[in-house]
């Protein structure tokens, strides 16, 4: 009877997947990167937006990746480790063109107006994806058991896992 | 046994340099008195089996049996001490570590090796990855460091094995006696391609290495042919450059291995496969199925971009 409740609790352990590592794009990912809409008027009736995660967002593997290739791609020479500085900070509840995973994913690939540079074709989709559970994880919105615990460099916020899950606030910012 | 591995390209009882062939001598020692212990208390063991039990057992405290005991504890602990003496005087003479010597620098990352030829003229630096190309019969010193986890540098027919640890700054000295290719490999677990993170060793005469060094100091190839240049801008307009860098191109990544003089090394992938045509363009394609966890993305091109791209990488010679 131990036995086959020790074998039981193992099995459990199958459908963990905070710690599952993807080392490829599934087609349901590339299929997630339909375009995103840069206004939010749209033509017609008004159709609710299905809100997708990213396919990341309960990965710890893929944070943490999101994490070194945020330094790798230089995303800290204008955000900095998320506080901002030639360009907007990440770690608050401001977002100037939208919180979604979608609009995140959007904002890497296309660029916005006044700085942020288009890396479209630059970066392989799932690592966009992954640098988008990452800026998500900067403001606590990602699952906290997923989130980064250590800092292997010199600490200047404090880790992910520890960061208040900050809602992204309801009006959208002014533009800057 | 011997004689197989004796013709190993990574392999301790093939010794191509002084520091190897101290360390060779000395597992010979080891392994001729080993055996020679071996044998002898075998044969001990067959006579002690075969004797028939005398009338009367000694006991335990008679002299007979004291003398054999203290004998045997008396060789035992020579011959130990013996062994303890040649290693300490072997790891000795090793530390003795040649003024004048080739510097270059070895950076272990997870999983691959980053090679570099430092230079006061900025302009004869060499940055290369996973070979390194030194001369018959001049000592290298090899100045290693890591990146990320602990590594441990192992190059067997030249050399011992020295750790990379974090943080820390070590230096290794050795020299190759004679002309040809050693493999390395890292021999410390360093993650999930431990296994696949090996080197080679190119030892050239001095003429040849002279001439090596002309040609690495050089920037990559101008691609000559429409193909080529096609692949240039491929490579140029995928995520290529963000990681990897082309000398005297636009390309200058700093976080992958410098592919300035790509098609002249022995293998792709930290010596996963050998640098063949087909290899690189399922490499390019599809990295993680040869390396598993590595940190080449898999490249989505477009239909007709990758045979330039392969084209232009072969022709960085």
């Amino acid at each position: 009877m131990k036995r086959v409740l020790v074998v039981l609790a193992a099995l459990t352990l199958i459908s963990c997947e905070r710690e599952e590592r993807k080392f490829r794009q599934t087609p349901a990912e590339a299929a997630l990167q339909k375009r995103e809409r840069l206004v939010s008027l749209v033509a017609g009736p008004y159709t609710p937006d299905v809100k997708i995660d990213g396919p990341y967002a309960y990965n710890a593997h893929g944070i943490s990746e999101g994490k070194r290739l945020f330094s790798w791609y230089n995303c800290v020479g204008c955000h900095a480790n998320g506080g901002g500085g030639m360009g907007p900070p990440l770690m608050d509840e401001r977002w100037i063109y939208g919180s979604d995973p979608e609009q995140i994913f959007a904002t890497i690939v296309e660029g916005r107006p006044n700085g942020m540079p288009s890396f479209r074709g630059k970066i392989p989709d799932h690592q966009v994806w992954q640098l988008v559970a990452y800026v998500q994880s900067l403001s606590g919105n990602v699952p906290k058991d997923a989130a980064g615990g250590r800092q292997e460099n010199m600490q200047v916020r404090k880790q992910e896992q520890s960061i208040p899950d900050l809602e992204p606030e309801k009006a959208p910012a002014e533009h800057p | 046994m011997t004689i197989v591995l004796m013709t190993g390209i990574q392999s301790a009882l093939n010794p191509a340099g002084v520091q190897a062939e101290k360390i060779a001598r000395l597992w010979d020692l080891f392994f001729w008195v080993s055996a020679v212990v071996y044998v002898l208390v075998m044969i001990f063991l067959l006579a002690a089996l075969l004797r028939r039990r005398p009338e009367i057992v000694p006991n335990a405290t008679s002299p007979r049996v004291r003398a054999a005991v203290s004998i045997a504890t008396g060789l035992t602990v020579l011959t130990l001490f013996a062994l303890l003496t040649a290693s300490i005087f072997t790891g000795r003479s090793l530390s003795d570590v040649p003024e004048r010597a080739i510097q270059i620098g070895v950076t272990g990352k997870q999983w691959w090796w980053h090679i570099e030829y430092d230079d006061t003229d900025k302009s004869k630096r060499i940055t290369t990855a996973n070979e390194i190309t030194i001369p018959v019969g001049m000592p290298v010193t090899v100045h290693l460091q890591t990146s990320d986890v602990i590594h441990s540098f192992w190059v067997p027919n030249l050399h011992g094995k020295r750790d990379l640890i974090p943080g820390r700054r070590l230096t290794w000295t050795f020299s190759a006696d004679r002309p040809g290719v050693y493999r390395g490999q890292c021999a410390e677990f360093c993650g999930y391609q431990h296994a696949k993170m090996a080197l080679w060793i190119n030892a050239l005469p001095a003429a040849e290495y002279a001439s090596w060094l002309e040609a690495s100091r050089k920037s990559s190839k101008i691609p000559s042919t429409p193909e080529e240049r096609k692949g240039q801008e491929v490579f140029m307009s995928s995520p290529c450059p963000l990681c990897h860098t082309i000398g005297g191109t636009e390309a200058a990544g700093k976080t992958g291995p410098d592919l300035t003089h790509f098609a002249s090394r022995r293998s792709i992938g930290a010596a996963s496969v050998p640098n063949r045509r087909e290899f690189l363009a399922h490499w390019i394609v599809d990295a993680q199925h040869f390396k598993p966890g590595s940190l080449m993305p898999s490249m989505t091109l477009e239909p007709g971009q990758l045979e330039p791209l392969v084209v232009y990488l072969e022709s960085l010679r």
